[in-house]
């Protein structure tokens, strides 16, 4: 077995989601038949191969930051219409600190 | 004029002609789109009011006498992950049933700067995760060819309404094939550019380092006319590429006569009996035009599902850890602290497949298994890559089935997941080297089953993809 019951509540725990205990038993079959196909990694060596993070280099196109300058941004309000909850030009969330 | 079959081109010609108006197409479009969607579920909503004031303005461009713009008038579909200002997008997901873009994604901006008509926003996988579009919170979308059979995924609405004759051409998004799989299955042309030829801003981020957007249209020539309109770089996302953009249709309509095109002998031994008789007949077409069609090997090629369900689901984690209950319309009714309202509005809102991938990315990343998961697969993709890179020392590009098998039947993989990643094999590769690749169609099985090729070239060298598949569908109409 590559992956616990238990192991699937900790990586759950790390996402943030909250799984049902149906969701549990599921994602751990489907997570161990899956990780049992990648196990074919370790066949191929990759000695002293560079990793890959991103295709533009292997284009020879860098990519450039843009220049630093102002732009008008968004604003509050904008930012916040899609706000499940907020107000006085803030997103609200359920307290955080208990006294 | 018949709406289901009208190009770029035909509609540029109506308008200018005076036969209709932007504003009339538009009305019968979107009266004719209306009408068949339900067969489909291929549109989740349509933009009346978007759509023909950008009409209203391209007819009063005609009327002045000024440009119209290259997709002047031309009904467009758009995949609901791309971002449209005061236009829902939900990404097929829950999570963003309410939500409205502040602002449009640079790719629609460029189009509608170009006189494009957005119809409305299409059906896909949510946060399009899937090869069968049957993971959209808004129902599955049913295949216009074959009503009992998937459109492909995750691009499937917009594969769908281009096949359907719904719109003319479309905008989809492909992260390991969610462009080309779909074409392939609905039987039209569609497009997944070098990485970084368009610009993502707006784009809703799966997998970073995979994500593109890209074209779906009834032609080649279509498709190409509108990557030629929404490709170039962009100050608004620093991974789009500042290489210059050629007039793509230059390279079209010629020979191919003594292009060497490669074979992969990996794509060819899990096809199914039809896929592969319909690829060797779509070889020996090529052969017949003058193209010098020899096999070659891509050895990397079975390691690719590994690679990237590792890469692009560790960077779907990251991705959609923003969904968090703060900043986007949904949030659990369950009460408590912040940490269970993160954790209940993620569980309440995600669907199943965006668990799973959030799930597998989260544990690849996880303190230990970095470095055998993450790390690895990011060196099995520079394999992938150099595989490509030596091929195409060879050859001018490389021709290859889209999928091992034609649409499948709704709910025939829906419970397998690691079947459902294995039917990704043939388009992952592409992705994974941030190649330009395509589907165009190839032929029908005898039940009448699209299925397409596929097409890849060296990074932004659409021009020599586009100049081939144009052949090969000059060669297949006649």
């Amino acid at each position: 077995m590559k992956i616990t019951e238990k192991e699937v509540r900790y990586v759950a725990e790390l996402a943030n989601l909250s799984l049902s205990e149906a969701e549990v038993h599921r994602f751990q079959a489907d997570l161990d038949e899956i990780l049992g196909h990648v196990e074919r990694l370790n066949e191929i060596d990759t000695t002293d191969v560079e990793p890959m993070a991103q295709v533009l280099y292997a284009t020879g196109d860098m990519g450039r930051l843009r220049t630093d300058c102002e732009r008008p941004p968004l604003g509050t309000d904008v930012a916040l219409a899609n706000a499940p909850q907020s107000g006085a030009g803030y997103f609200k969330v359920p307290k955080v600190i208990e006294r | 004029m018949d709406i289901q079959s009208l190009t770029i081109d035909q509609v540029r010609e109506g308008l200018l002609a005076r036969r209709f108006s932007a504003v009339e197409l538009t009305q019968e479009a979107l009266r004719f789109a209306e009408a068949q969607n339900p067969a489909t579920n291929a549109y989740l909503r349509f933009s009346p009011e978007r759509a023909l004031s950008a009409a209203a303005r391209v007819d009063e461009k005609i009327a002045r006498g000024d440009d119209p713009g290259a997709l002047a008038g031309v009904p467009v579909a758009v995949k609901d992950v791309i971002l449209t200002k005061g236009l829902r997008t939900t990404c097929g997901s829950k999570l963003l049933a309410e939500y409205v873009p502040p602002y449009d994604a640079t790719a629609i901006a460029r189009l509608e700067e170009a006189g494009g008509v957005v119809l409305g926003k299409t059906n896909c996988d949510e946060f399009a995760m899937g090869s069968s579009n049957e993971n959209s919170a808004f129902g599955p979308v049913r295949n216009p060819l074959a009503p009992d059979r998937v459109p492909g995924g995750s691009s499937g609405g917009s594969a769908a309404v281009v096949a359907q004759g719904t719109a003319v051409v479309a905008l989809g998004s492909d992260t390991g094939g969610s462009i080309r799989q779909p074409a392939s299955f609905c039987g039209v042309v569609g497009v997944t550019p070098t990485y970084g030829r368009v610009s993502r801003y707006g784009l809703t981020a799966f997998a970073s380092s995979l994500d593109h957007i890209g074209p779906l249209a009834r032609t080649v020539r279509d498709a190409a006319l509108l990557l030629q309109t929404i490709a170039g770089c962009d100050p608004l996302d620093a991974t789009s590429a500042e290489a210059h953009v050629p007039d793509y249709t230059q390279s079209m309509g010629g020979s191919v006569q003594g292009l060497k095109l490669g074979l992969p002998r990996e794509y060819l031994k899990d096809l199914t009996s039809e896929t592969g008789d319909l690829i060797a007949a779509g070889a020996a077409t090529l052969r017949k035009l003058g193209c010098e069609v020899r096999e070659i090997s891509l050895p990397a090629t079975d390691y690719a599902i590994a690679c990237y369900y590792i890469i692009a689901t560790a960077e779907a984690s990251s991705n959609l850890a923003r969904y968090d209950g703060v900043r986007y319309t949904f949030r659990s009714e369950a009460s408590g602290t912040l940490s269970d309202m993160y954790r209940h509005t993620r569980g309440e809102g995600f669907g199943a497949e965006c668990k799973r991938r959030i799930m597998l990315g989260t544990y690849v990343l996880s303190a230990g298994y970095y470095d055998a998961y993450y790390l690895k697969a990011q060196q099995v993709r520079a394999l992938i890559a150099r595989d490509f890179a030596r091929a195409f020392s060879e050859v001018d590009a490389i021709v290859a089935p889209v999928s091992p098998f034609p649409a499948f039947k709704l709910g025939e993989k829906i419970d397998d997941p690691l079947a459902m990643y294995l039917s990704d094999i043939y388009t992952i590769t592409g992705s994974l080297a941030g190649i330009p690749c395509m589907s165009v169609p190839c032929g029908q099985t005898a039940e009448g089953l699209p299925v397409g090729m596929q097409i890849l070239a060296k990074h932004f060298d659409e021009p020599t993809m586009f100049r081939l598949a144009d052949a090969f569908e000059r060669a297949r109409a006649n």
